[in-house]
């Protein structure tokens, strides 16, 4: 997919890059807003997540990579996945730790069908949010960046 | 009951494919029409006839679907993607020290 | 101690997650931290084994009961889950404390110490849990963390013994799914024990034989019994030794012949015809696996092969049924990880001195390797079924077992497995470390010295693993495990309550 030169304008045309520019934002803007009304919508986590991780696929995918970019971005999304997950486990055991059941939902409930409300479920999401994108861009970015052998 | 015999003829069609087919890649789609069949299915076993969603208020009395296996299949379908992403990458790394993907050609280990 | 329940699974998990972040500069994290946990868990599991009498039910999230039924995720406690938990996290700490040397050989420690943990983690939840959908993550979790710590090498044969492993192990698990929403469409629940209830209730329809074949193809595909045995001798070869040891000691029977026990004589309730097949099941897998492990020149895989024997074993004391056979069935589960565990950890003492998994490129080696050569030779005699070793009562247990019950043709079948048992191990045995070398041994060393004391913890288990069943200890530890199973349904009443 890529041909990985240090060349500077590697990646697709003019036209693709302005527009998956432009896009990139909204389509990142769209996921956090599915992210944070995970518990009032349809979608949560791993939905926004999954969007966000295609906002950066697509430029990804408009401007090219060389192989010293993708280790770093592998590293980043993996330091992504590790946080996120890691967040997550943090709010569960919460609940072990104030005394009560592990993923005991320990914050104030709130009024149903508010932004802040539902306890630990936005927490929860969001961290499921940045667990998922980081995870797809990893595997995104391994996947594109195998170089396939030449048959012997 | 027509719902369950088509989910599990889809499920057998996956299974079909996995034992039959060559192809290292044909065997991982027939691996995700199994899994997805079994989605379907347990997506299926939640369905009422003329039912609303579970969520709106004020739905008491009326039949409603059962969230349950929804909610469940979304988290099957979160660990159907870690498995499919592995076994691809497998597939690709076998393709490049094997330099083919006929698994009839792919045996160092035998029998 | 209800909060020490759930620590099971969410300590190695957070230990999963984190050292992925803070393994990147501090390559000794993993070290560390894994045996830390292992060490923790392992401490836990002896401690909880006051509790063997008791069920002790956990409500994830604080959700338990409305009118009755159970709407949230239940861990169950109760003896068969303690004596799970003691057998798994003691093989886990072993092969931590070996991975500390054995892993220098290969690149990233810290990928395999997070895939351990995550696998660890995903064993301890499938033998707490009291959920089906659960129990399907948790085997899930186990599984491909497994998939992954096969393919861990990264060479042509290891890549492809995962790849067989995985398609193998995704059909196991798509059956026990069909298996789990067939019976949420005919129960309406999930909580294993309300399974159970309306199942007494409603009786036991034709779907719910259905579901009993689903079940027995799904976790005989993790099992590895006979007919579904392909992947097992390519997979457990292929991973590092310490994987080796936790594939064969453990993983097969924590995900493959556990949850088929719990499901068979606690959920669905346990009788003749299943007896039946699954006694068939272990005959033809205890012949198979030792048959061709007779011809096996790898040393792993002929090890591997000797897995799928032992493993009929198990399953032929649990068909049977009868208290007794049950007693020998769970003691050789757990004598089973032990030898099964330190057989290959030798030979991965040995491909680390040595280099090589081919028993006629060695020999000599009891001069070179005297630690690795006594502890294998104690594994050996244990596998083998010489007295005074464990191998040797649980497999008489067995035997006797099959007499009391009546089935002689059985115990005779049982009686020539063992004798094959001896045969391929003294064959192994003989070239390893007696033969005549095949290559020069003059430089092979004593392994470093953390893969040492994991051998020689799990040796003296061996040892002493026979006085479990001396009177006072047999009652306090191996009873209360059988009573679980062979009190049926029971279970279902002491889980709601």
């Amino acid at each position: 997919m890529q041909n990985n030169t240090q060349n500077t304008s590697s990646g697709m045309s003019l036209i693709v890059k302005t527009v998956a520019r432009i896009l990139a934002g909204m389509i990142m803007l769209y996921g956090i807003y599915i992210v944070a009304h995970g518990h009032l919508t349809p979608g949560g986590g791993f939905a926004g997540g999954v969007i966000i991780a295609g906002s950066f696929i697509l430029l990804y995918l408009a401007y090219g990579a060389t192989a010293a970019d993708s280790d770093k971005r592998k590293w980043y999304a993996s330091l992504c996945e590790s946080l996120g997950i890691f967040g997550f486990w943090i709010v569960a055991i919460l609940g072990l730790v104030f005394g009560t059941y592990f993923l005991f939902n320990i914050f104030a409930k709130g009024t149903p069908f508010h932004l802040f409300s539902a306890g630990i479920i936005p927490v929860c999401n969001v961290a499921i949010g940045v667990e998922v994108a980081g995870a797809l861009v990893g595997i995104f970015i391994t996947f594109a960046a195998v170089k396939l052998l030449e048959r012997k | 009951m027509i719902h369950y015999l088509l989910g599990i003829l889809l499920f057998v069609i996956g299974l079909y494919g996995v034992l039959v087919k060559r192809n290292l890649f044909k065997i991982i789609i027939g691996l995700i029409i199994m899994e997805y069949a079994t989605f379907l299915l347990f997506a299926l076993v939640g369905f009422r006839e003329h039912g609303t969603a579970p969520i709106q208020p004020g739905v008491a009395g009326k039949v409603f679907v059962d969230p349950l296996p929804q909610a469940l299949v979304l988290t099957a379908i979160v660990i159907g993607l870690g498995t499919t992403a592995l076994i691809a990458g497998l597939a690709v790394r076998i393709y490049e020290k094997y330099g083919t993907l006929d698994i009839r050609k792919i045996k160092k280990l035998k029998g | 101690m209800v909060n020490s329940i759930p620590l099971f699974v969410v300590i190695p998990l957070g230990c999963a997650f984190i050292l992925p972040v803070i393994g990147r500069r501090w390559e000794r994290a993993g070290d560390l931290f894994a045996n830390l946990v292992t060490v923790t868990l392992l401490g836990l599991a002896i401690w909880s084994v006051r509790f063997i009498r008791e069920t002790t039910v956990y409500h994830v999230g604080g959700w338990g009961a409305v009118n009755g039924i159970p709407i949230g995720i239940y861990l169950v406690r109760d003896g068969l889950s303690i004596f799970m938990l003691v057998v798994v996290n003691l093989i886990a700490f072993v092969a931590t404390l070996y991975s500390i040397n054995y892993m220098e050989y290969f690149t990233d420690k810290t990928k395999y110490y997070t895939l351990f943990m995550l696998m660890l983690a995903g064993m301890n939840g499938v033998i707490l849990t009291g959920d089906f959908f659960n129990l399907y993550v948790f085997i899930e979790i186990a599984a491909i963390a497994s998939y992954a710590l096969v393919a861990f090498g990264t060479e042509a044969e290891e890549l492809e013994a995962a790849f067989k492993y995985q398609v193998m192990g995704s059909v196991g698990s798509g059956f026990i799914l069909l298996g789990i929403i067939l019976l949420y469409s005919y129960t309406g629940t999930l909580n294993m024990a309300d399974v159970g209830r309306v199942i007494l209730d409603k009786g036991a329809s034709n779907l719910v034989w259905f579901v009993n074949v689903l079940f027995i193809v799904g976790f005989g595909l993790k099992a590895a019994v006979v007919p579904f045995h392909m992947w097992l001798p390519d997979a457990h070869p292929s991973a590092p030794a310490p994987i080796s040891a936790m594939l064969s000691g453990v993983l097969i029977e924590s995900i493959g012949v556990y949850p088929l026990t719990r499901i068979m004589y606690n959920v669905i309730g346990f009788d003749g015809v299943l007896s039946n097949i699954l006694i068939v099941l272990a005959i033809i897998s205890m012949m198979i696996g030792g048959l061709l492990a007779l011809w096996q020149w790898d040393y792993k895989r002929l090890l591997a092969y000797s897995s799928i024997s032992q493993v009929g074993y198990i399953l032929l004391g649990i068909g049977l049924g009868t208290p007794l056979g049950l007693l020998g069935a769970l003691f050789h589960l757990f004598n089973h990880s032990a030898f099964k565990g330190l057989l290959f950890l030798d030979s991965g003492s040995i491909v680390y001195s040595v280099g090589t998994r081919d028993l006629r490129e060695m020999g000599e080696l009891d001069r070179r390797m005297p630690i690795t050569s006594k502890t294998n030779l104690v594994a050996a005699m244990s596998i083998a079924g010489v007295p005074p070793f464990n191998g040797f009562w649980s497999k008489l247990i067995i035997i006797i077992a099959c007499i009391q019950a009546g089935r002689y043709g059985v115990a005779g079948w049982a009686i020539l497995g063992s004798i094959l048992t001896f045969a391929y191990i003294l064959k192994a045995e003989r070239y390893a470390f007696y033969g005549k070398a095949g290559r020069d041994v003059a430089d092979v060393k004593e392994s470093p010295p953390f893969m040492c004391i994991a051998l020689i913890i799990l040796a003296v288990i061996c040892v002493v693993a026979g006085l479990m069943l001396l009177p006072n200890v047999r009652e306090t530890i191996l009873f209360p495990v059988v009573n679980t199973l062979t009190s049926g349904t029971e279970y279902i009443w002491r889980v709601l309550r």
